[in-house]
Protein backbone atom coordinates (compact mmCIF):
# COMPACT_ATOMS: atom_id res chain seq x y z
CA UNK A 1 0.00 0.00 0.00
CA UNK A 2 1.60 3.36 -1.33
CA UNK A 3 -1.41 5.41 1.71
CA UNK A 4 0.90 6.82 4.25
CA UNK A 5 0.02 4.73 7.39
CA UNK A 6 -1.93 6.07 10.42
CA UNK A 7 0.59 5.24 12.79
CA UNK A 8 4.03 4.27 11.52
CA UNK A 9 6.61 2.82 14.21
CA UNK A 10 9.99 2.31 12.97
CA UNK A 11 12.98 0.45 15.14
CA UNK A 12 12.08 2.03 18.52
CA UNK A 13 13.98 0.91 21.34
CA UNK A 14 13.08 1.98 24.78
CA UNK A 15 15.01 1.42 28.01
CA UNK A 16 14.86 2.86 31.85
CA UNK A 17 16.58 2.56 34.85
CA UNK A 18 14.44 0.74 37.14
CA UNK A 19 16.30 -0.30 41.36
CA UNK A 20 17.71 -3.35 40.04
CA UNK A 21 19.68 -1.85 37.09
CA UNK A 22 19.00 -0.89 33.62
CA UNK A 23 16.04 -2.81 31.36
CA UNK A 24 15.65 -2.96 27.62
CA UNK A 25 11.79 -3.74 27.29
CA UNK A 26 11.52 -2.84 23.64
CA UNK A 27 14.03 -3.58 20.85
CA UNK A 28 13.72 -2.56 17.84
CA UNK A 29 10.50 -2.66 17.01
CA UNK A 30 8.65 -1.78 13.51
CA UNK A 31 5.44 -1.89 12.13
CA UNK A 32 2.33 0.02 10.67
CA UNK A 33 -1.11 0.58 11.22
CA UNK A 34 -3.51 1.60 8.86
CA UNK A 35 -6.74 3.60 9.09
CA UNK A 36 -9.98 1.62 10.33
CA UNK A 37 -7.67 -1.68 10.91
CA UNK A 38 -7.46 -3.56 14.12
CA UNK A 39 -3.49 -4.76 14.57
CA UNK A 40 -3.09 -7.43 17.61
CA UNK A 41 0.02 -7.71 19.28
CA UNK A 42 0.39 -10.32 21.27
CA UNK A 43 3.46 -11.36 23.48
CA UNK A 44 3.84 -13.14 26.89
CA UNK A 45 3.79 -10.77 29.89
CA UNK A 46 6.76 -8.89 30.53
CA UNK A 47 7.71 -9.13 26.79
CA UNK A 48 6.88 -5.31 26.14
CA UNK A 49 4.29 -4.76 24.94
CA UNK A 50 2.69 -1.91 27.49
CA UNK A 51 6.08 -0.61 27.37
CA UNK A 52 5.93 -0.19 23.87
CA UNK A 53 1.78 1.29 24.52
CA UNK A 54 3.53 3.59 27.29
CA UNK A 55 6.15 5.15 24.44
CA UNK A 56 3.21 5.65 21.59
CA UNK A 57 1.13 7.17 24.17
CA UNK A 58 3.78 9.61 25.40
CA UNK A 59 4.02 8.34 28.83
CA UNK A 60 7.06 6.48 28.32
CA UNK A 61 10.26 8.52 26.45
CA UNK A 62 11.32 6.24 23.31
CA UNK A 63 15.24 5.80 23.61
CA UNK A 64 15.64 5.96 19.71
CA UNK A 65 13.43 5.36 16.89
CA UNK A 66 10.33 6.88 15.48
CA UNK A 67 6.51 6.97 15.91
CA UNK A 68 4.38 8.79 13.12
CA UNK A 69 1.18 9.80 13.10
CA UNK A 70 0.47 9.68 9.60
CA UNK A 71 4.03 11.03 9.12
CA UNK A 72 3.89 13.22 11.76
CA UNK A 73 6.71 12.55 13.89
CA UNK A 74 5.49 12.20 18.04
CA UNK A 75 9.15 10.05 19.57
CA UNK A 76 10.86 13.01 21.42
CA UNK A 77 8.44 15.27 21.92
CA UNK A 78 7.54 16.83 25.21
CA UNK A 79 4.07 16.85 26.99
CA UNK A 80 3.31 20.42 25.53
CA UNK A 81 4.53 19.51 22.10
CA UNK A 82 2.04 16.33 21.93
CA UNK A 83 -0.96 18.04 23.12
CA UNK A 84 -2.05 18.30 19.55
CA UNK A 85 -1.64 14.91 19.35
CA UNK A 86 -3.72 13.56 22.04
CA UNK A 87 -7.13 14.05 20.68
CA UNK A 88 -6.12 11.60 18.07
CA UNK A 89 -4.59 8.86 19.75
CA UNK A 90 -6.36 7.72 23.30
CA UNK A 91 -6.24 4.78 25.37
CA UNK A 92 -8.25 2.36 27.15
CA UNK A 93 -6.32 0.59 30.43
CA UNK A 94 -6.16 -3.09 31.48
CA UNK A 95 -7.65 -2.56 35.04
CA UNK A 96 -10.82 -0.78 34.94
CA UNK A 97 -11.33 -0.57 38.96
CA UNK A 98 -8.76 1.67 38.52
CA UNK A 99 -8.54 4.13 35.27
CA UNK A 100 -11.68 5.75 36.40
CA UNK A 101 -10.83 8.88 39.15
CA UNK A 102 -13.20 6.97 42.24
CA UNK A 103 -14.47 11.11 43.18
CA UNK A 104 -15.70 11.95 39.62
CA UNK A 105 -19.38 11.40 38.44
CA UNK A 106 -19.93 9.34 35.39
CA UNK A 107 -20.74 12.93 33.55
CA UNK A 108 -17.86 14.53 34.10
CA UNK A 109 -15.22 11.99 33.28
CA UNK A 110 -16.97 11.68 29.96
CA UNK A 111 -16.66 15.53 30.02
CA UNK A 112 -13.23 16.10 30.90
CA UNK A 113 -11.96 14.95 27.48
CA UNK A 114 -14.20 18.08 25.60
CA UNK A 115 -13.46 20.72 28.53
CA UNK A 116 -9.40 19.59 27.92
CA UNK A 117 -9.63 20.68 24.69
CA UNK A 118 -12.18 22.94 24.52
CA UNK A 119 -14.53 20.86 21.75
CA UNK A 120 -18.04 22.47 21.14
CA UNK A 121 -19.87 24.89 23.27
CA UNK A 122 -20.41 23.76 26.67
CA UNK A 123 -23.80 23.54 26.73
CA UNK A 124 -23.22 21.04 24.13
CA UNK A 125 -20.99 18.97 25.67
CA UNK A 126 -23.24 17.18 28.24
CA UNK A 127 -25.54 16.09 25.25
CA UNK A 128 -22.61 14.68 23.08
CA UNK A 129 -21.42 12.77 27.06
CA UNK A 130 -24.81 11.31 26.90
CA UNK A 131 -24.75 10.36 23.66
CA UNK A 132 -21.22 8.39 24.17
CA UNK A 133 -22.98 7.02 26.81
CA UNK A 134 -26.20 5.30 25.09
CA UNK A 135 -23.31 4.05 22.28
CA UNK A 136 -21.55 2.39 24.54
CA UNK A 137 -24.98 0.62 26.12
CA UNK A 138 -25.22 2.61 29.47
CA UNK A 139 -28.14 4.19 29.90
CA UNK A 140 -27.48 8.17 29.85
CA UNK A 141 -29.31 8.76 33.35
CA UNK A 142 -26.44 6.59 34.69
CA UNK A 143 -24.26 9.54 34.34
CA UNK A 144 -24.65 11.01 38.25
CA UNK A 145 -23.53 7.77 39.19
CA UNK A 146 -19.66 7.31 40.77
CA UNK A 147 -17.57 4.73 38.90
CA UNK A 148 -17.78 2.67 42.51
CA UNK A 149 -21.97 1.57 41.79
CA UNK A 150 -20.81 0.10 38.26
CA UNK A 151 -19.63 -3.79 37.30
CA UNK A 152 -16.06 -3.98 36.12
CA UNK A 153 -17.80 -4.38 32.41
CA UNK A 154 -19.31 -1.54 32.90
CA UNK A 155 -16.60 0.83 34.33
CA UNK A 156 -14.68 -0.24 30.74
CA UNK A 157 -17.95 0.74 29.28
CA UNK A 158 -17.02 4.12 30.43
CA UNK A 159 -13.55 3.28 30.14
CA UNK A 160 -14.23 3.48 26.14
CA UNK A 161 -16.45 6.09 26.24
CA UNK A 162 -13.90 8.24 28.26
CA UNK A 163 -11.36 7.25 24.96
CA UNK A 164 -13.85 7.91 22.29
CA UNK A 165 -15.12 11.52 23.45
CA UNK A 166 -12.53 13.34 21.37
CA UNK A 167 -13.30 10.70 18.37
CA UNK A 168 -9.54 10.02 18.14
CA UNK A 169 -8.36 8.08 15.12
CA UNK A 170 -6.26 5.58 17.27
CA UNK A 171 -7.34 4.01 20.15
CA UNK A 172 -4.82 1.88 21.83
CA UNK A 173 -6.27 -0.63 23.97
CA UNK A 174 -3.86 -2.27 26.76
CA UNK A 175 -5.39 -5.31 27.74
CA UNK A 176 -8.70 -4.11 28.08
CA UNK A 177 -10.44 -7.08 28.81
CA UNK A 178 -7.96 -9.39 30.78
CA UNK A 179 -9.63 -8.26 33.94
CA UNK A 180 -12.79 -8.76 33.30
CA UNK A 181 -15.25 -12.39 33.26
CA UNK A 182 -15.12 -14.23 29.90
CA UNK A 183 -18.44 -13.61 29.28
CA UNK A 184 -18.45 -9.89 29.69
CA UNK A 185 -14.76 -10.14 27.59
CA UNK A 186 -16.75 -10.85 24.66
CA UNK A 187 -19.39 -8.08 25.00
CA UNK A 188 -16.80 -5.71 25.22
CA UNK A 189 -15.31 -6.83 22.10
CA UNK A 190 -18.59 -6.53 20.16
CA UNK A 191 -18.65 -3.29 21.48
CA UNK A 192 -14.86 -2.58 20.50
CA UNK A 193 -16.25 -3.96 17.11
CA UNK A 194 -19.59 -2.32 16.40
CA UNK A 195 -17.53 1.13 17.62
CA UNK A 196 -15.26 0.81 15.21
CA UNK A 197 -17.68 -0.01 12.21
CA UNK A 198 -19.59 3.23 13.16
CA UNK A 199 -16.67 5.39 13.45
CA UNK A 200 -14.09 4.23 11.46
CA UNK A 201 -11.33 3.96 14.40
CA UNK A 202 -8.34 1.86 14.44
CA UNK A 203 -6.98 -0.22 17.11
CA UNK A 204 -3.58 -1.22 18.49
CA UNK A 205 -5.30 -3.78 20.68
CA UNK A 206 -2.87 -5.29 23.28
CA UNK A 207 -3.65 -9.44 24.83
CA UNK A 208 -1.47 -12.21 25.65
CA UNK A 209 -4.66 -14.54 24.73
CA UNK A 210 -4.48 -15.24 21.02
CA UNK A 211 -7.64 -16.92 21.01
CA UNK A 212 -9.33 -13.87 21.57
CA UNK A 213 -7.56 -11.40 18.74
CA UNK A 214 -7.94 -14.35 16.62
CA UNK A 215 -11.30 -13.32 15.04
CA UNK A 216 -11.31 -9.65 16.40
CA UNK A 217 -8.08 -8.46 14.49
CA UNK A 218 -7.09 -7.73 11.06
CA UNK A 219 -3.46 -8.60 11.83
CA UNK A 220 -1.46 -9.68 14.63
CA UNK A 221 2.05 -9.01 15.58
CA UNK A 222 3.67 -11.83 18.20
CA UNK A 223 6.13 -9.82 20.22
CA UNK A 224 9.24 -12.21 22.22
CA UNK A 225 11.21 -10.50 24.47
CA UNK A 226 10.88 -7.10 23.11
CA UNK A 227 10.95 -7.97 19.51
CA UNK A 228 7.80 -8.66 17.00
CA UNK A 229 9.00 -12.12 15.74
CA UNK A 230 6.27 -12.52 13.41
CA UNK A 231 3.45 -10.86 12.11
CA UNK A 232 0.45 -11.26 9.41
CA UNK A 233 -2.85 -11.48 8.54
CA UNK A 234 -5.08 -12.78 11.75
CA UNK A 235 -5.68 -16.44 10.24
CA UNK A 236 -2.53 -16.72 8.69
CA UNK A 237 -0.37 -16.75 11.63
CA UNK A 238 -2.65 -19.12 13.83
CA UNK A 239 -3.17 -21.63 10.79
CA UNK A 240 0.94 -21.50 9.97
CA UNK A 241 2.83 -20.53 12.58
CA UNK A 242 6.06 -19.30 11.32
CA UNK A 243 8.10 -18.40 14.61
CA UNK A 244 8.65 -20.88 17.17
CA UNK A 245 7.35 -18.59 19.63
CA UNK A 246 3.70 -18.36 17.98
CA UNK A 247 3.78 -22.46 17.68
CA UNK A 248 4.55 -22.40 21.41
CA UNK A 249 1.86 -20.20 21.97
CA UNK A 250 -0.90 -21.87 19.89
CA UNK A 251 0.45 -25.26 21.32
CA UNK A 252 -0.25 -23.69 24.87
CA UNK A 253 -3.82 -22.96 24.54
CA UNK A 254 -5.72 -25.52 26.11
CA UNK A 255 -8.22 -27.26 23.98
CA UNK A 256 -11.45 -29.05 24.91
CA UNK A 257 -12.07 -31.18 22.68
CA UNK A 258 -9.15 -33.44 21.38
CA UNK A 259 -10.68 -34.31 18.10
CA UNK A 260 -11.30 -31.21 16.56
CA UNK A 261 -7.77 -29.57 14.76
CA UNK A 262 -7.75 -26.78 16.18
CA UNK A 263 -9.47 -25.05 19.61
CA UNK A 264 -13.04 -23.30 18.43
CA UNK A 265 -12.62 -19.67 17.33
CA UNK A 266 -13.62 -17.06 19.57
CA UNK A 267 -16.58 -15.56 17.66
CA UNK A 268 -17.89 -12.20 18.90
CA UNK A 269 -21.22 -12.25 17.24
CA UNK A 270 -21.75 -15.84 19.56
CA UNK A 271 -21.80 -13.92 22.39
CA UNK A 272 -25.00 -12.48 24.73
CA UNK A 273 -26.52 -9.87 22.95
CA UNK A 274 -27.80 -8.05 25.75
CA UNK A 275 -25.02 -5.42 26.71
CA UNK A 276 -25.99 -4.09 29.86
CA UNK A 277 -27.98 -5.84 31.90
CA UNK A 278 -26.52 -9.17 32.50
CA UNK A 279 -23.19 -7.73 33.75
CA UNK A 280 -25.04 -6.08 36.64
CA UNK B 1 -36.42 12.53 56.89
CA UNK B 2 -35.82 13.67 60.77
CA UNK B 3 -36.02 10.38 61.94
CA UNK B 4 -33.06 9.35 59.33
CA UNK B 5 -31.39 12.19 60.42
CA UNK B 6 -31.93 11.28 64.30
CA UNK B 7 -30.60 7.42 63.14
CA UNK B 8 -27.36 8.13 61.58
CA UNK B 9 -26.62 10.85 64.37
CA UNK B 10 -27.25 8.53 66.72
CA UNK B 11 -25.26 6.12 65.00
CA UNK B 12 -22.20 8.05 64.53
CA UNK B 13 -22.62 9.45 68.44
CA UNK B 14 -19.33 10.57 68.80
CA UNK B 15 -19.52 12.70 65.64
CA UNK B 16 -22.94 14.11 66.70
CA UNK B 17 -21.28 14.91 69.98
CA UNK B 18 -17.67 16.74 68.50
CA UNK B 19 -19.85 18.51 66.37
CA UNK B 20 -21.92 19.80 69.11
CA UNK B 21 -19.52 20.72 71.32
CA UNK B 22 -17.98 22.72 68.89
CA UNK B 23 -21.68 24.41 67.70
CA UNK B 24 -21.66 25.30 71.44
CA UNK B 25 -17.79 27.40 71.75
CA UNK B 26 -18.45 28.81 68.31
CA UNK B 27 -21.90 29.89 70.10
CA UNK B 28 -19.96 30.96 73.19
CA UNK B 29 -17.96 33.16 70.19
CA UNK B 30 -20.33 34.97 68.51
CA UNK B 31 -22.70 35.52 71.21
CA UNK B 32 -19.69 37.36 73.83
CA UNK B 33 -20.67 40.55 72.75
CA UNK B 34 -24.39 40.05 73.32
CA UNK B 35 -23.74 38.47 76.84
CA UNK B 36 -21.14 40.15 77.93
CA UNK B 37 -21.49 44.23 76.35
CA UNK B 38 -19.36 45.65 78.57
CA UNK B 39 -16.10 43.11 77.45
CA UNK B 40 -14.10 41.20 79.65
CA UNK B 41 -11.89 44.09 81.80
CA UNK B 42 -14.60 45.41 83.88
CA UNK B 43 -14.81 44.46 87.47
CA UNK B 44 -17.58 43.05 88.16
CA UNK B 45 -17.58 42.23 91.66
CA UNK B 46 -15.29 40.84 95.09
CA UNK B 47 -12.48 39.40 93.45
CA UNK B 48 -12.01 35.48 93.74
CA UNK B 49 -16.09 35.11 94.14
CA UNK B 50 -16.73 31.18 93.34
CA UNK B 51 -18.98 29.81 90.59
CA UNK B 52 -22.48 30.61 91.86
CA UNK B 53 -21.04 33.00 94.87
CA UNK B 54 -22.25 36.15 92.45
CA UNK B 55 -25.15 36.12 90.65
CA UNK B 56 -24.28 37.23 86.53
CA UNK B 57 -20.84 35.74 87.45
CA UNK B 58 -21.71 32.04 86.70
CA UNK B 59 -18.51 31.07 86.85
CA UNK B 60 -16.94 33.00 89.81
CA UNK B 61 -14.16 36.53 89.66
CA UNK B 62 -10.71 36.11 89.10
CA UNK B 63 -8.22 37.79 91.40
CA UNK B 64 -9.38 41.02 89.80
CA UNK B 65 -12.96 40.96 90.28
CA UNK B 66 -13.96 40.05 86.57
CA UNK B 67 -15.86 37.88 85.50
CA UNK B 68 -14.93 34.98 84.87
CA UNK B 69 -17.61 34.01 82.41
CA UNK B 70 -16.83 36.79 80.18
CA UNK B 71 -13.25 35.70 79.54
CA UNK B 72 -14.12 32.38 79.17
CA UNK B 73 -16.63 33.41 76.11
CA UNK B 74 -14.11 35.91 74.65
CA UNK B 75 -11.06 33.88 74.87
CA UNK B 76 -13.34 31.44 72.58
CA UNK B 77 -13.36 33.60 69.65
CA UNK B 78 -9.31 33.85 70.01
CA UNK B 79 -8.99 30.62 70.83
CA UNK B 80 -10.96 29.37 67.00
CA UNK B 81 -9.70 32.61 65.39
CA UNK B 82 -6.10 31.94 65.93
CA UNK B 83 -6.91 27.94 65.36
CA UNK B 84 -8.72 27.86 62.48
CA UNK B 85 -6.82 30.70 60.42
CA UNK B 86 -3.21 29.66 61.40
CA UNK B 87 -4.26 26.00 60.07
CA UNK B 88 -5.67 27.46 56.75
CA UNK B 89 -2.66 29.81 55.98
CA UNK B 90 -0.82 26.17 56.73
CA UNK B 91 -2.89 24.51 54.44
CA UNK B 92 -2.64 26.70 51.81
CA UNK B 93 1.62 26.33 51.81
CA UNK B 94 1.59 23.07 52.61
CA UNK B 95 -0.55 21.71 50.23
CA UNK B 96 0.77 23.63 47.37
CA UNK B 97 4.49 22.34 48.52
CA UNK B 98 3.69 19.36 48.82
CA UNK B 99 1.35 18.70 45.74
CA UNK B 100 4.35 20.12 43.50
CA UNK B 101 6.83 17.48 45.41
CA UNK B 102 4.91 14.62 45.35
CA UNK B 103 3.78 15.23 41.43
CA UNK B 104 6.92 16.15 40.56
CA UNK B 105 9.27 14.50 42.13
CA UNK B 106 13.59 14.67 41.05
CA UNK B 107 15.56 17.36 42.04
CA UNK B 108 11.60 19.82 42.45
CA UNK B 109 10.90 17.39 45.47
CA UNK B 110 14.59 17.26 47.13
CA UNK B 111 14.67 20.60 47.45
CA UNK B 112 10.96 21.01 48.41
CA UNK B 113 11.51 18.31 51.36
CA UNK B 114 14.90 19.61 52.43
CA UNK B 115 13.31 22.84 52.66
CA UNK B 116 10.53 21.07 55.11
CA UNK B 117 12.86 19.22 56.82
CA UNK B 118 14.81 21.74 58.55
CA UNK B 119 11.68 23.62 59.63
CA UNK B 120 10.58 20.58 61.44
CA UNK B 121 14.48 20.19 62.49
CA UNK B 122 13.37 23.02 64.92
CA UNK B 123 11.52 22.08 68.18
CA UNK B 124 7.84 23.72 67.08
CA UNK B 125 7.14 25.46 70.47
CA UNK B 126 10.44 27.11 70.25
CA UNK B 127 10.08 28.28 66.37
CA UNK B 128 6.85 29.86 67.66
CA UNK B 129 8.29 31.82 69.84
CA UNK B 130 11.25 33.28 68.18
CA UNK B 131 8.81 34.29 65.27
CA UNK B 132 6.34 36.03 67.73
CA UNK B 133 9.52 37.16 70.25
CA UNK B 134 10.79 38.93 66.87
CA UNK B 135 7.82 40.42 64.89
CA UNK B 136 5.68 41.58 68.30
CA UNK B 137 2.99 39.69 69.95
CA UNK B 138 0.14 40.50 67.86
CA UNK B 139 -2.62 38.27 66.81
CA UNK B 140 -1.88 38.20 63.07
CA UNK B 141 1.86 37.86 64.21
CA UNK B 142 0.13 34.72 66.45
CA UNK B 143 -1.64 33.26 63.65
CA UNK B 144 1.49 33.22 60.98
CA UNK B 145 3.65 31.58 63.74
CA UNK B 146 1.54 28.83 63.99
CA UNK B 147 0.99 28.19 60.20
CA UNK B 148 5.23 28.51 60.29
CA UNK B 149 5.00 25.67 62.40
CA UNK B 150 2.26 23.45 61.32
CA UNK B 151 2.86 23.42 57.58
CA UNK B 152 5.43 20.87 57.41
CA UNK B 153 3.38 18.01 58.82
CA UNK B 154 0.64 18.91 56.15
CA UNK B 155 3.46 19.14 53.03
CA UNK B 156 4.77 15.58 54.21
CA UNK B 157 1.40 14.15 53.86
CA UNK B 158 0.30 15.57 51.23
CA UNK B 159 3.42 14.17 49.43
CA UNK B 160 3.09 11.00 50.35
CA UNK B 161 -0.51 10.92 49.20
CA UNK B 162 0.47 12.69 45.67
CA UNK B 163 3.14 9.84 45.12
CA UNK B 164 1.29 7.23 45.20
CA UNK B 165 -1.51 8.39 43.75
CA UNK B 166 0.05 10.12 40.57
CA UNK B 167 1.11 6.54 39.78
CA UNK B 168 -2.96 5.29 39.23
CA UNK B 169 -4.00 4.16 36.15
CA UNK B 170 -6.50 7.25 35.75
CA UNK B 171 -4.04 9.79 36.57
CA UNK B 172 -2.02 8.66 33.43
CA UNK B 173 -5.26 8.34 31.88
CA UNK B 174 -5.68 12.44 32.85
CA UNK B 175 -2.16 12.64 30.71
CA UNK B 176 -3.17 10.90 27.43
CA UNK B 177 -5.95 13.37 27.07
CA UNK B 178 -3.43 16.43 27.44
CA UNK B 179 -4.16 17.88 30.75
CA UNK B 180 -2.37 20.24 32.04
CA UNK B 181 -0.25 19.36 35.02
CA UNK B 182 -1.68 21.91 37.47
CA UNK B 183 -5.15 20.90 36.70
CA UNK B 184 -4.60 17.16 37.31
CA UNK B 185 -2.70 17.98 40.09
CA UNK B 186 -5.79 20.43 41.59
CA UNK B 187 -8.65 18.66 40.15
CA UNK B 188 -7.49 15.34 39.58
CA UNK B 189 -5.34 14.02 42.91
CA UNK B 190 -5.54 17.02 44.96
CA UNK B 191 -9.64 15.44 45.84
CA UNK B 192 -8.57 12.17 46.44
CA UNK B 193 -5.55 13.16 48.69
CA UNK B 194 -7.69 15.56 50.68
CA UNK B 195 -9.09 13.01 53.10
CA UNK B 196 -6.10 12.58 55.08
CA UNK B 197 -5.44 16.21 55.23
CA UNK B 198 -8.96 16.90 56.53
CA UNK B 199 -8.17 14.83 59.80
CA UNK B 200 -4.74 16.06 60.35
CA UNK B 201 -5.88 19.43 60.03
CA UNK B 202 -8.63 19.30 62.56
CA UNK B 203 -5.92 17.94 64.94
CA UNK B 204 -3.68 20.48 63.66
CA UNK B 205 -6.39 23.14 64.34
CA UNK B 206 -6.64 21.29 68.28
CA UNK B 207 -2.43 21.44 68.82
CA UNK B 208 -3.15 25.66 67.43
CA UNK B 209 -5.11 26.07 69.88
CA UNK B 210 -3.33 24.79 72.57
CA UNK B 211 0.36 26.54 71.21
CA UNK B 212 -1.84 29.80 71.57
CA UNK B 213 -2.69 29.24 75.10
CA UNK B 214 0.74 28.16 75.86
CA UNK B 215 2.52 31.27 74.24
CA UNK B 216 -0.39 33.51 76.31
CA UNK B 217 0.60 31.29 79.13
CA UNK B 218 3.89 32.49 79.18
CA UNK B 219 3.10 35.46 78.03
CA UNK B 220 3.76 35.76 74.96
CA UNK B 221 0.09 36.21 73.72
CA UNK B 222 -1.40 39.90 72.31
CA UNK B 223 -1.88 41.79 75.71
CA UNK B 224 -5.05 43.55 74.27
CA UNK B 225 -7.21 40.42 74.10
CA UNK B 226 -8.14 37.79 76.71
CA UNK B 227 -7.55 34.01 75.55
CA UNK B 228 -8.03 30.87 78.00
CA UNK B 229 -4.23 30.64 78.32
CA UNK B 230 -4.13 34.27 79.55
CA UNK B 231 -6.47 33.33 81.94
CA UNK B 232 -4.82 30.19 83.10
CA UNK B 233 -1.69 31.96 83.56
CA UNK B 234 -3.02 35.23 85.44
CA UNK B 235 -5.06 32.23 87.68
CA UNK B 236 -1.77 30.40 88.50
CA UNK B 237 -1.01 32.52 91.94
CA UNK B 238 -4.45 31.24 92.95
CA UNK B 239 -3.82 28.14 92.14
CA UNK B 240 -4.25 26.56 96.01
CA UNK B 241 -7.17 28.85 96.78
CA UNK B 242 -9.34 29.13 94.14
CA UNK B 243 -8.75 26.59 91.57
CA UNK B 244 -11.67 27.09 89.89
CA UNK B 245 -9.55 29.74 87.78
CA UNK B 246 -7.36 27.55 86.28
CA UNK B 247 -9.72 24.93 85.92
CA UNK B 248 -12.41 26.28 84.08
CA UNK B 249 -10.31 27.86 81.34
CA UNK B 250 -8.03 24.56 81.12
CA UNK B 251 -11.80 22.27 80.68
CA UNK B 252 -12.62 24.83 77.95
CA UNK B 253 -9.49 23.91 75.64
CA UNK B 254 -9.96 20.46 76.45
CA UNK B 255 -13.17 19.93 75.20
CA UNK B 256 -12.59 21.94 72.21
CA UNK B 257 -9.47 19.80 71.22
CA UNK B 258 -11.80 16.64 72.02
CA UNK B 259 -14.60 18.02 69.94
CA UNK B 260 -12.09 18.42 67.23
CA UNK B 261 -10.53 15.47 67.54
CA UNK B 262 -13.87 13.58 67.48
CA UNK B 263 -15.29 15.63 64.17
CA UNK B 264 -11.97 14.98 61.87
CA UNK B 265 -12.49 11.19 62.85
CA UNK B 266 -16.18 11.67 61.26
CA UNK B 267 -14.71 13.83 58.08
CA UNK B 268 -12.40 10.95 57.18
CA UNK B 269 -15.73 8.51 56.71
CA UNK B 270 -17.99 11.55 55.45
CA UNK B 271 -15.32 12.41 52.47
CA UNK B 272 -15.33 9.06 50.96
CA UNK B 273 -17.92 8.98 48.41
CA UNK B 274 -17.54 4.95 48.94
CA UNK B 275 -18.49 5.19 52.33
CA UNK B 276 -20.99 8.18 51.64
CA UNK B 277 -24.27 7.01 52.30
CA UNK B 278 -27.11 6.86 49.11
CA UNK B 279 -30.30 6.22 48.42
CA UNK B 280 -30.51 3.03 46.42
CA UNK B 281 -33.46 3.96 43.58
Amino acid sequence: MSMTPLLHVKDLHCSFKVSSGMIHPVRGVSFDLHRGETLALVGESGCGKTTLARCILGLQKATSGSIQLEGNEMAGLDRMQLRKFRPRVQCVFQDPFSSLNPRKRVEVLLREPLDVHHVGPKEERLRAVHEMMEKVGLPSEWGRRFPHEFSGGQRQRIGIARALMLRPDLLICDEPVSALDVSVQAQIINLLDELQRDLGVSYLFISHDLTLVETFADRVAMMFKGEIVESGPAREVWRNPQSDFTRRMIDAIPVPDVTRAAPPAFRPDAAPQDKTMTES
Amino acid sequence: MMRAFLTSAARNWPVSLGAILLLVILFMALTAGIFFPEGPYVSVGRPLQWPGDLAGAPMGTDALGRNMAAGIFYGARISLLVGFASVAVALIFGIVVGAYAGYYGGWIDNLLMRATELFQTIPQFMLAIVVVAIFGPTIKVIVFALAVVSWPAIARLVRGEFMVIRERAYIQGCIVLGMKDTRIIFTQILPNALSGVMVMSTVLVATAILMESALSFLGFGDPNVITWGSMIGSGRNNMRDAWYIITIPGLCLLITALALNLVGNGLTDLMNPRLRKRKVK
